[in-house]
C-alpha cells in the first residue's frame, strides 16, 4: 500500500490528523489538570505526614510543611512518647500474613491451576464449574459466614483463622489455569518420554517455564492479603491480631477524645501503602496483566 | 490421582471456607442467636422466616434500616457506576492515542489509586474532605462555600432545589406521610446524602483506574486497518469514535458495567472508615447493616438474613452480566474476534501484549 517513505514506524504513524494547536494545549491543559486530581491526594497525604497537628488543621492544602518534623515517624515506630497506636505489632502480622499467604497460593494455585489446565481426571469439568461459581459470590456477602465457620472450627481470633482461609483464591487458579493451557504440550511430551512422573513434569519443567504467570499471581496475592481487610475484620477481636488495615480502620473510625490527629492517621497510612507501592512501581507491567486478568470470568 | 492430588487443597479450602460458610449461615439466618452458644444443637432458638419478615414484611426498625440502607446503595450504584465508566472510557481513549507525550506517565497515575489500601485513601478522603480541609479550601477559591460533608445528612436533591428556591428545605406533605417499606416517600426520592457523594467519589477514583486499563486493552485490539479504513474513507474523529471505537468497545463496556454494578453492591470498607453509617444512617449500606448487626448488636440470625437478601441483589446483577455477555458471542464477526481476544489471558500472547501495553 502506501510504501513511499516512512518518518515513523506504522504503528506509531497516528491515523487521523493531529488536533490543532490551540485544541492541543487546551487538551494538554485539561489532562494534566486531571491528573493532579489523580495524584494530589497522595501529595498532600505525604505532606501532611510531616506536619504538626495545628499546621494540618489550618493548612490542609499546603504541599510544604512550615515547620517539618518526623514527630509522626518517631511515635509510630515507637521511639517517640509512649505511643496510643502499636503500629509496629500492625505492620508485623500484617507482614506475617502476607508472607504465608502469598506463598502458600502460588503454591495451591499453580497446582489446581495446571490440574485443572492438563491433567485429566474424573470431576474436573465439574470442578471447574463449582470454581466459576465460587467467583460469583460476593466476598462481602460472607462476613458473617465466615465467622460462623471460624468460630465452629475453633480458630477464630487466631493467626490460623486470618490465614487459611485466605489462602484459596479462585481468581489465582484461573490466571495459572490459563497460562498453563497456553504452554505447548510437547515440552511435557519430550520429558515424559524421557521417564518423567507428573510431579517431577511440573516441578521441575512446567514451573521453570512459568514465570511471568507466577510473577503475577506472587504479585496479586501480595497486594490482595496486604491490603486485605474484612477477612481480618470478622476473623479477629483481640488488638494483639490487628493489622494495617484493621488496625487503622478503628484507630481512624473510632479515634475520640484524642483530638483529630490528622498527620499521625496520614502517616501510618502512607506508611501502609509503601510496600504495594513499590512493587507497583517496580512491576507494573504485570499489576497492569493483572487488572485485565480480574475481569475475565470464563 | 495426580489430578486430585493437585486440586485436592482448593477443593478443602473453597469448601470450607466459601461453600460450607454459606450452608451454615443459610441455618442461621433462620435462628435467634447471639453469637455466644452453638447453634448447630438442638437447643437452638429455631424461628422460621421470621428474621427475613422482620426485614422485609414487618414495619419496624429493622424494616425502616433495610429500606434507608438499599435506598443508599441504590444512589450510590446509580452515580458511581455511570460515571466511573465514562471516566474510564474517556481516559482510555485519550491515554490510547499515540501522539500524546507522557502516555505511560499518564496512564500510571490513573492507575495508581486502584493498587493502594482501601482503608488507606479512605483515611486520606477522610482528612480532604472535612470541614475546614482541603477541598473546601478549594472550592473557597472559586466562591464556592463547601458543606460540610461527612456531617451533612440532607439528600443531594433536596439540597439542589433549594438551592434554586424550588422547595424550602425539603418537601412535606403527602411525599412525607406516605411510606414505602417504612420509610417515606420523601426519603426515598432524596438522592444521595452530601456524605455519601464523598464516598462516590472516593469509589470513582479509586476504580476509575481500572476500568481504563480494561477498556485500554481492547483498543489496543482494535485491528489497525480499520481506523486507517475509516481515516482513508476521509472519517473524522469523532466519526472513528462512533463508527469504528464504540462498537468494537461494546462488549467491553457492558462487561465494566456489571462489574461495576457487582462491585457497587457491595461497598463496605469506605463505610466502615468514613461514617460506619453516620450521619443519620445516610451512609448505611446493606453490607454495612449486616455486619453491624451481627458484631455489633450480636443479632446474627438478623445479620446473616440481610446477607442474603444482599447475595440475591448481587446475584441477579452477576445474572445479568451473565445474560448479556452471552449475547456478544453470536454478533458480528469484529465483536466475536474482539471478545476473544479480551477474555484471553493477556498472559497468553505474552510478547506482543506486553510489548504494547509498555509503550
Amino acid at each position: 500500500m502506501r510504501t513511499t517513505e516512512k518518518p515513523l514506524s506504522t504503528d506509531e504513524r497516528p491515523v487521523l490528523a493531529r488536533f490543532p494547536r490551540p485544541a492541543r494545549l487546551a487538551g494538554y491543559a485539561l489532562l494534566l489538570g486531571f491528573a493532579l486530581l489523580y495524584a494530589l491526594p497522595f501529595l498532600v497525604q505525604l505532606s501532611t505526614s510531616f506536619k504538626t497537628d495545628p499546621e494540618a488543621a489550618s493548612h490542609p492544602l499546603s504541599l510544604l510543611p512550615q515547620a517539618p518534623t518526623t514527630a509522626v515517624f518517631d511515635k509510630l515506630s515507637g521511639s517517640g512518647e509512649a505511643g496510643s497506636v502499636p503500629f509496629m505489632r500492625w505492620l508485623g502480622n500484617s507482614t506475617l500474613v502476607t508472607v504465608v499467604v502469598t506463598l502458600g497460593r502460588v503454591l495451591f494455585d499453580s497446582a489446581a491451576g495446571y490440574a485443572l489446565a492438563r491433567l485429566r481426571f474424573r470431576g474436573r469439568v465439574v470442578l471447574t464449574a463449582f470454581l466459576i461459581a465460587v467467583m460469583a459470590v460476593p466476598p462481602v456477602v460472607l462476613l458473617i459466614p465466615k465467622f460462623l465457620v471460624l468460630n465452629t472450627l475453633g480458630i477464630f481470633d487466631s493467626y490460623t483463622g486470618m490465614i487459611v482461609p485466605l489462602l484459596f483464591d479462585a481468581a489465582g487458579i484461573f490466571i495459572m489455569k490459563q497460562f498453563f493451557e497456553s504452554i505447548p504440550r510437547e515440552v511435557e511430551e519430550a520429558a515424559r518420554i524421557d521417564g518423567a512422573g507428573v510431579g517431577r513434569i511440573f516441578w521441575y519443567v512446567v514451573l521453570p517455564m512459568s514465570r511471568p504467570a507466577l510473577i503475577t499471581v506472587t504479585l496479586l496475592s501480595f497486594q490482595g492479603s496486604w491490603n486485605e481487610f474484612t477477612h481480618f475484620l470478622v476473623s479477629t477481636q483481640s488488638s494483639d491480631y490487628e493489622t494495617l488495615t484493621t488496625g487503622l480502620a478503628r484507630f481512624v473510625s473510632g479515634g475520640l477524645g484524642q483530638g483529630t490527629q490528622y498527620p499521625l492517621k496520614l502517616g501510618a497510612a502512607l506508611l501502609s501503602t509503601i510496600p504495594v507501592a513499590v512493587l507497583f512501581f517496580c512491576f507494573q507491567r504485570h499489576f497492569i496483566r493483572g487488572a485485565n486478568a480480574g475481569s475475565v470470568k470464563e | 490421582m495426580w489430578g486430585w492430588l493437585f486440586v485436592s487443597p482448593m477443593v478443602v479450602g473453597l469448601g470450607l471456607f466459601m461453600a460450607l460458610p454459606i450452608l451454615m449461615a443459610a441455618w442461621v439466618s433462620l435462628l435467634n442467636w447471639d453469637g455466644q452458644s452453638n447453634p448447630f444443637t438442638p437447643d437452638a432458638d429455631f424461628v422460621g422466616l421470621d428474621n427475613y419478615r422482620s426485614l422485609l414484611a414487618e414495619e419496624g426498625l429493622a424494616q425502616s434500616l433495610l429500606a434507608t440502607s438499599l435506598r443508599n446503595n441504590v444512589y450510590y450504584v446509580l452515580l458511581t457506576v455511570p460515571i466511573q465508566t465514562a471516566l474510564a472510557l474517556t481516559l482510555a481513549i485519550t491515554v490510547n492515542q499515540r501522539m500524546l507525550r507522557g502516555r505511560s506517565m499518564l496512564r500510571t497515575t490513573f492507575y495508581f489509586p486502584s493498587v493502594t489500601s482501601s482503608i488507606a485513601v479512605a483515611t486520606v478522603f477522610l482528612f480532604l474532605f472535612q470541614g475546614s480541609g482541603a477541598v473546601n479550601r478549594m472550592l473557597s477559591w472559586i466562591g464556592i462555600k463547601g458543606p460540610n460533608w461527612f456531617q451533612d445528612s440532607r439528600g443531594v436533591l433536596w439540597v439542589l432545589l433549594d438551592a434554586v428556591g424550588i422547595v424550602d428545605g425539603r418537601p412535606d406533605g403527602a411525599l412525607g406521610e406516605h411510606r414505602l417499606m417504612g420509610l417515606p416517600w420523601v426519603e426515598w426520592l432524596a438522592g444521595p446524602s452530601v456524605a455519601m457523594c464523598t464516598l462516590i467519589l472516593l469509589a470513582v477514583w479509586t476504580t476509575s483506574g481500572t476500568f481504563m486499563l480494561i477498556f485500554l486493552a481492547a483498543l489496543q485490539n482494535i485491528p489497525r486497518e480499520l481506523e486507517e479504513a475509516a481515516a482513508l474513507d476521509g472519517a473524522g474523529r469523532r466519526h472513528v469514535l462512533r463508527h469504528v471505537y464504540l462498537p468494537a468497545l461494546r462488549p467491553v463496556l457492558f462487561l465494566v458495567t456489571t462489574l461495576g454494578l457487582i462491585a457497587t453492591w457491595q461497598v463496605f470498607d469506605q463505610v466502615y472508615v468514613m461514617g460506619q453509617g453516620d450521619p443519620a444512617n445516610s451512609t448505611l449500606t446493606p453490607a454495612f447493616l449486616s455486619y453491624s448487626y451481627g458484631f455489633d448488636n450480636a443479632e446474627f440470625g438478623q445479620g446473616a438474613a440481610i446477607s442474603f437478601i444482599l447475595l440475591g441483589i448481587v446475584l441477579v446483577m452477576t445474572g445479568i452480566q451473565r445474560f448479556l455477555l452471552r449475547e456478544r458471542g453470536v454478533r458480528g464477526q469484529l465483536r466475536r474476534r474482539l471478545a476473544t481476544a479480551t477474555a484471553r489471558q493477556p498472559a497468553a500472547d505474552e510478547g506482543k501484549e506486553a510489548h504494547r501495553a509498555h509503550n
